[in-house]
């Protein structure tokens, strides 16, 4: 997994509430077997009309917003358990996404995949929103050593399990980490089972 | 303080305990299907990790699998790809699979209970977020990322922040005609998509105690529509005369010891809830869902409700329904019976009992496709396949079809499609697709008059 230390960059605001992980890639996109070639298709159906051509009104279809910041409606990455929208976010650029709410299941993949899912109140979402459609240049700066996003309509601080940002920060993955618990898994398979 | 059902479950799996961090939690099943764990396998190989337990693993195609004509080659050449891939991954990795026509394939929620791969007390995984289907037994069991099954085939375990803890009570006597599908819904539609994130919930209540395992499961697997990793009901006396006799069920004296300790894992009266709402049986109706998420969900008496909020409007204009407007009457012209949801016997069994002597509407493909092999078999057995290809219904082949729509079971766009599946997204059904969640019975009524009714007051 690639690190994650700080990121300075501009943002693309999708102001809608509740997108669930059909919408970041839909099920007809999840035939692969490997994890690249997803960012082709992300929102997809959002992107593009009916006949194949691209959705003008679609935000990331606007030239103006570019960025691999992501803000999002509340209760992002709700549904379906497919990393393939984890993949699908970084595979379109995407390194953080910020909403007021995440999905359990989406947050984790996202984690995984060294994606930064910053929760912040509904509050100062709707102001980034407001700011960032208003002015596309905004920058975000995130600071994940000590957590913190900056912008100029204010600093907040974000959570993040100490153990995932130890994760992130090194580009550790949970595999490396099970594997090295090998005796303790063995020793309660010898005496639970 | 007393221990809740899932405290009990998850203390039993700890292996160890991170000083202010996660848990490691021993995963004891792990289920497997063709869409969420080739990635998996291949990060394994590439790191040249060994599958630690292939004997804890069991896999099934059902995702991406036609629902006619099984025994053909796959005409989808990324669909046949994905199912060779998982033939070849499990042949070498030596894991059982149930391969497309065999006796025991079909949807991974329907068949590992009715094999009695799942039992209670236990700790299950599968790449899918209706894992939470196993919790009816009991089970902690819950969906997780591609990333976390290579943690699973890597060490059988699983790196976890312990959930919260939620109890849902509903208790009284459910009208005639609401089925444990209008239970859940009513809860969602009351509660929302998102207030169980974070938390694992447990039903309580004399409705969760006198249901079917097959309704308990309707309930369970869409605790995760209302946010919840997953959902429990205490194992009792039906769980365990469900579990007893089956396959891969303990068997005999084993049996027996196992019941006495599943016994013990109610959660104990002076145990405490960090959330708890209770319902009144009475309240619940029939219900419908009428916009783009499982929350958006009325009784089949209420209207639309009157939001003015441009979510809530974006959805309505998607469904091209109005604010304030009553579902009866909608014609809709196409009808789902399927889906880990609602794919069981018992879901046939009161379809049929509702459709037999009736046609269905000459508008209406109505499309009802098994759980899995053995209920397919006995809807043939029991004289169910009659009564519906009298009324003409088409019963396919198992899998998960048209719930998402991977393989050629798609509704087409613009088309209403009352479903007794679990996500009414936008398109999940197909591109353009527009779903409304309901009952088995709903959908078989609505099958026969091509539109929307109350059936309640055509019940005897």
């Amino acid at each position: 997994m690639e690190k994650f230390v700080k990121l300075i960059d501009t943002a693309v605001p999708l102001s809608i509430e509740n997108i669930d992980t059909d919408q970041i890639i839909p099920a007809r996109f999840l035939k692969a077997t490997d994890k690249k070639g997803f960012g082709d298709n992300v929102f997809k159906d959002w992107r593009y009309n009916k006949d194949g051509s691209i959705n003008e009104k679609f935000i990331l279809n606007n030239s103006a917003y570019k960025g691999s910041i992501l803000i999002a409606g509340d209760n992002f990455g709700c549904g379906s358990s497919r990393e393939h929208a984890a993949w699908a976010l970084s595979g379109y650029g995407f390194k953080v996404v910020i909403s007021s709410f995440f999905a359990d299941i989406f947050k984790g993949n996202a984690l995984n995949n060294g994606i930064l899912p910053i929760q912040v109140s509904k509050v100062f979402l709707t102001k980034l929103l407001e700011k960032v459609t208003a002015n596309p240049e905004t920058k975000i700066i995130i600071d994940l050593e000590n957590q913190i996003l900056r912008t100029d309509i204010g600093n907040i601080d974000f959570e993040i399990d100490p153990y995932k940002k130890l994760c992130l920060l090194n580009g550790y993955d949970d595999i490396d980490f099970l594997i090295s618990k090998k005796k303790k898994i063995a020793a309660f398979e010898l005496s639970n089972i | 303080m007393g221990k809740t059902l899932f405290d009990k479950v998850w203390d039993a799996h700890v292996v160890d305990t991170i000083k202010d961090g996660p848990q490691v939690l021993y995963i004891d099943k792990h289920l497997i299907h063709e869409v969420t764990s080739p990635q998996a396998f291949k990060e394994l190989e590439e790191r040249n990790i060994p599958i630690a337990r292939p004997d804890k693993i069991v896999a099934t195609a059902d995702h991406n699998t036609p629902t006619v004509n099984q025994h053909l080659p796959i005409k989808d050449e990324l669909s046949r790809n994905q199912l060779d891939q998982l033939t070849k991954n499990c042949e070498k990795n030596k894991i059982t699979l149930y391969n497309l026509g065999n006796e025991n394939n079909g949807i991974v929620h329907v068949i590992a209970p009715e094999l009695g791969i799942t039992q209670p007390g236990m700790t299950m995984v599968c790449g899918d977020s209706h894992t939470s289907t196993h919790g009816a037994f009991g089970t902690i069991a819950f969906g997780i990322g591609t990333s976390q099954v290579a943690q699973v085939f890597a060490s059988q375990c699983l790196l976890l922040e312990k959930p919260k803890s939620l109890r849902v009570n509903v208790n009284g006597k459910l009208k005639k005609g609401v089925l444990p599908k209008d239970v859940i819904l009513y809860i969602i539609a009351k509660l929302g998509t998102n207030s169980g994130t974070g938390f694992f919930c447990e039903y309580a209540g004399n409705v969760f105690e006198e249901m079917s395992m097959e309704g308990r499961m309707t309930v369970c697997n869409m605790s995760i529509e209302m946010g919840a990793r997953g959902g429990m009901i205490a194992p009792d006396e039906t769980t365990f005369e469900y579990v007893k006799g089956r396959e891969f069920a303990p068997k005999d004296a084993v049996f027996d010891k196992k019941v006495a300790y599943w016994k013990t894992l109610s959660t104990d009266a002076d145990a405490i809830f960090d959330k708890e709402y209770s319902f009144d049986a009475e309240d619940i109706e029939p219900m419908l869902t009428y916009g783009t998420n499982p929350g958006m969900g009325i009784k089949i008496s209420e209207n639309i409700p009157t939001e003015n909020d441009t979510s809530f409007e974006k959805s309505l204009a998607y469904m091209n329904f109005k604010k304030g407007e009553s579902l009866i009457n909608k014609p809709i012209n196409f009808v789902f019976i399927g889906s880990c949801t609602n794919s069981r016997i018992e879901d046939f069994r009161v379809a049929a009992a509702y459709v037999e002597g009736k046609q269905k509407a000459k508008n209406v493909n109505a499309w009802l496709v098994p759980g899995s092999q053995r209920v397919a078999k006995q809807i043939e057995e029991e004289g169910l396949q009659d009564i519906f290809e009298k009324a003409g219904f088409q019963l396919r082949q198992p899998g998960c079809s048209a719930c998402l729509a991977m393989n050629d079971d798609k509704i087409p766009e613009g088309e209403y499609c009352v479903s007794t599946s679990n996500r009414n997204f936008e398109g999940r059904q197909g591109q353009g697709a527009r779903t409304i969640l309901a009952s088995p019975l709903m959908a078989a009524a609505t099958a026969i008059e091509g539109k929307i009714i109350n059936f309640t007051n055509h019940l005897n």
